[in-house]
């Protein structure tokens, strides 16, 4: 197997798990935000703090804690096995590993546009006759559009940034679990990797500053929509 | 259409308990700030859970604490107009429009979109996103989003509050339509202004400090001495009805009250119909003997009717004028030294008078 294509599969699989985390994490994210930025419950500061708690703690913990809830000797993690869902040791654990620790990026930025919009204007939806939903779905969405892309892009990024949790979690199985931070750091290992690890290197950095642009780009069409004109 | 409430709510810094009710026409909630005005409005809307209380809309209990009620807001079939508009950013006109049509009762007999849309002239700014509109503009959309709801009454949150004396003339003819207008929709009105209050209302309630301190026709209550102080010394007076007689070349029109003819620059209804004139308490003079060479026309023979003392040095007095009640703000001291006191005849002198601008016929 050549280096070059090593890179590449490394590089493929991680774009692959992160599109899957961001599609899978952001309605979930979504409602997390909306949960915390509009509502008063019973357990709102504890919901807030295990959200929270992946960007305190270190990765290789969370990495760990994953490995004994979702390992294949654990019991819920045998339960997902039997049907059908390996997660540890599989790319399926890279992408559960890349929505816990993109989780709080997604919930914070999402949380934030929420808390910006004027809960005026839902008021007023409901005067009109909006079920609560209705009113989620016609005012409030079309108004946070920015900051979910926002959040889009934190969580795709660390996705394809995380290394700790991912590494402790699903191993390093070169074009199987081999994600491409794995991979820059397996390179590393080897004596003369170092040009290696470069390529791979300039393909993260790529990725990372497409998915910014594209995501500003957006944000900026949808702003001007709502300035007007 | 009826709508009776009993509303206690305890805020930080004052109490609100009263207990009112509306019926047709435009009930004007009139109040300095802090009265309580929007927290009434916030609470017939369902925007606000009062402490306690039973609001009562056509029969249909919206709200009853003691019994664990709440009809959410949505459910209320009550249209909103706020001060700010609060239109949906993200929204053309067009597009806030049938958000208001798209939640109405499908049965629901009411305005459709060509209505609304010549009523409140929205003809040319149908494309346009709020961002792009004037003040007037907003609430006239704000207004129209309101009434494509069909709404069983309108609740109208100071809607002229934020805008300039100009736009505010914009908009009154528009109500003024709404109120004498084939959808006769009765209006919760609150205000601060009494100008507003004296060209639209036809039911006045009066706030102080979170509590009802008068309410009942426009006419009484606007001529009630007590309700001076409530209404503010230089903005309390009575408000009648005339009938336009005739224009002069020299831009004074003639008009009748039921006290006789009185004579005003500035009038622009036609002959015959009738206009609504607020005579301010501090612009009426009160003389025993009938005045002569007074650059003033406008003299009405008129009878005491009540006089109320002031906290100050001042002083109202209610006059009988005909089938009218004015008002008139004197001295304490002239109180005494003229023996001012109900049942005797006078004149009442009127140094200026204006008709509620634009006001037109009932």
């Amino acid at each position: 197997m050549s280096a070059d294509s090593a890179a590449w599969d490394a590089l493929r699989l991680s774009l692959w798990v992160a599109c899957w985390a961001t599609v899978l994490a952001v309605p979930l994210a979504l409602w997390v935000a909306w949960l915390l930025a509009r509502r008063d419950f019973w357990g709102k500061t504890l919901l807030n703090a295990a959200v929270h708690l992946p960007l305190v703690m270190p990765p290789v913990v969370t990495g760990y804690l994953l490995l004994i809830v979702f390992g294949r000797n654990a019991p819920l993690g045998r339960a997902l096995e039997a049907v059908g869902l390996q997660l540890a040791f599989h790319w399926t654990g890279a992408v559960l590993a890349a929505i816990v620790m993109g989780f709080p990026l997604m919930v914070r930025a999402m949380r934030l546009a929420i808390e910006a919009v004027d809960p005026k204007l839902e008021e007023a939806a409901a005067t009109l006759g909006a079920p609560r939903w209705a009113v989620f779905g016609r005012v409030t969405l079309p108004l946070i559009i920015p900051g979910i892309l926002a959040g889009v892009v934190m969580g795709f990024a660390k996705a394809m940034g995380e290394f700790g949790a991912t590494i402790t979690f699903v191993a390093n199985i070169p074009g199987q679990t081999q994600t491409l931070p794995s991979a820059i750091w397996s390179a590393l290992q080897i004596p003369g990797g170092e040009a290696q690890a470069l390529t791979m290197v300039l393909m993260a950095s790529v990725v990372a500053i497409s998915a910014v642009l594209l995501s500003e780009m957006l944000a900026r069409r949808v702003a001007a929509r709502i300035a007007g004109a | 259409m009826s709508l009776s409430m009993t509303l206690s709510h305890q805020f930080a810094d004052f109490k609100l308990d009263l207990s009112l009710e509306t019926g047709p026409g435009i009930t004007a909630l009139f109040g300095r700030s802090g009265a309580g005005k929007t927290t009434i409005i916030n609470a017939v809307a369902g925007l606000l859970r009062p402490g306690a209380g039973r609001i009562v809309i056509d029969g249909e209990v919206v709200l009853d604490t003691a019994k664990n009620i709440f009809v959410s807001a949505h459910k209320r079939r009550l249209g909103t107009v706020f001060q700010d508009a609060r239109l949906f950013p993200h929204l053309t006109v067009a597009q806030n429009l049938s958000f208001g049509s798209r939640y109405a009762p499908k049965s629901s007999q009411g305005a459709s979109l060509q209505d609304v849309v010549s009523l409140l002239g929205l003809e040319d700014i149908l494309g346009r996103r709020p961002a792009t509109l004037s003040g007037g503009e907003k609430q006239r959309v704000a207004l129209g989003r309101a009434l494509l709801n069909h709404p069983r009454m309108l609740l109208m949150d100071e809607p002229l509050a934020s805008l300039d004396g100009p736009r505010k003339q914009d908009i009154l003819p528009y109500l003024e339509r709404l109120r004498d207008g084939p959808l006769g929709l009765p209006i919760l009105y609150v205000s601060h202004a009494t100008d507003e209050v004296a060209r639209l209302a036809d039911t006045l309630v009066l706030l102080q400090g979170g509590t009802v301190r008068a309410q009942g026709p426009l006419f009484e209550v606007m001529s009630d001495p007590a309700a001076v102080p409530l209404l503010g010394v230089r903005e309390a007076g009575a408000v009648v009805e005339a009938e336009v007689l005739s224009h002069g070349d020299d831009g004074i029109s003639t008009l009748k009250i039921s006290a006789g003819t009185i004579e005003l620059p500035g009038v622009q209804a036609a002959p015959g119909s009738r206009v609504r004139l607020r005579v301010l308490a501090q612009d009426v003079i009160v003389s025993l003997n009938r005045p002569a060479g007074l650059s003033s026309v406008n003299v009405l023979p008129v009878v005491i009717d009540a006089v109320h003392p002031g906290d100050g040095p001042g002083a109202a007095i209610a006059l009988q004028a005909g089938s009218d009640r004015i008002l008139a703000r004197v001295t304490a001291r002239a109180v005494n030294e003229l023996g001012l006191a109900p049942g005797l005849p006078c004149y009442a002198i009127l140094k200026a008078t204006t008709v509620a601008p634009g006001s037109i016929g009932r």
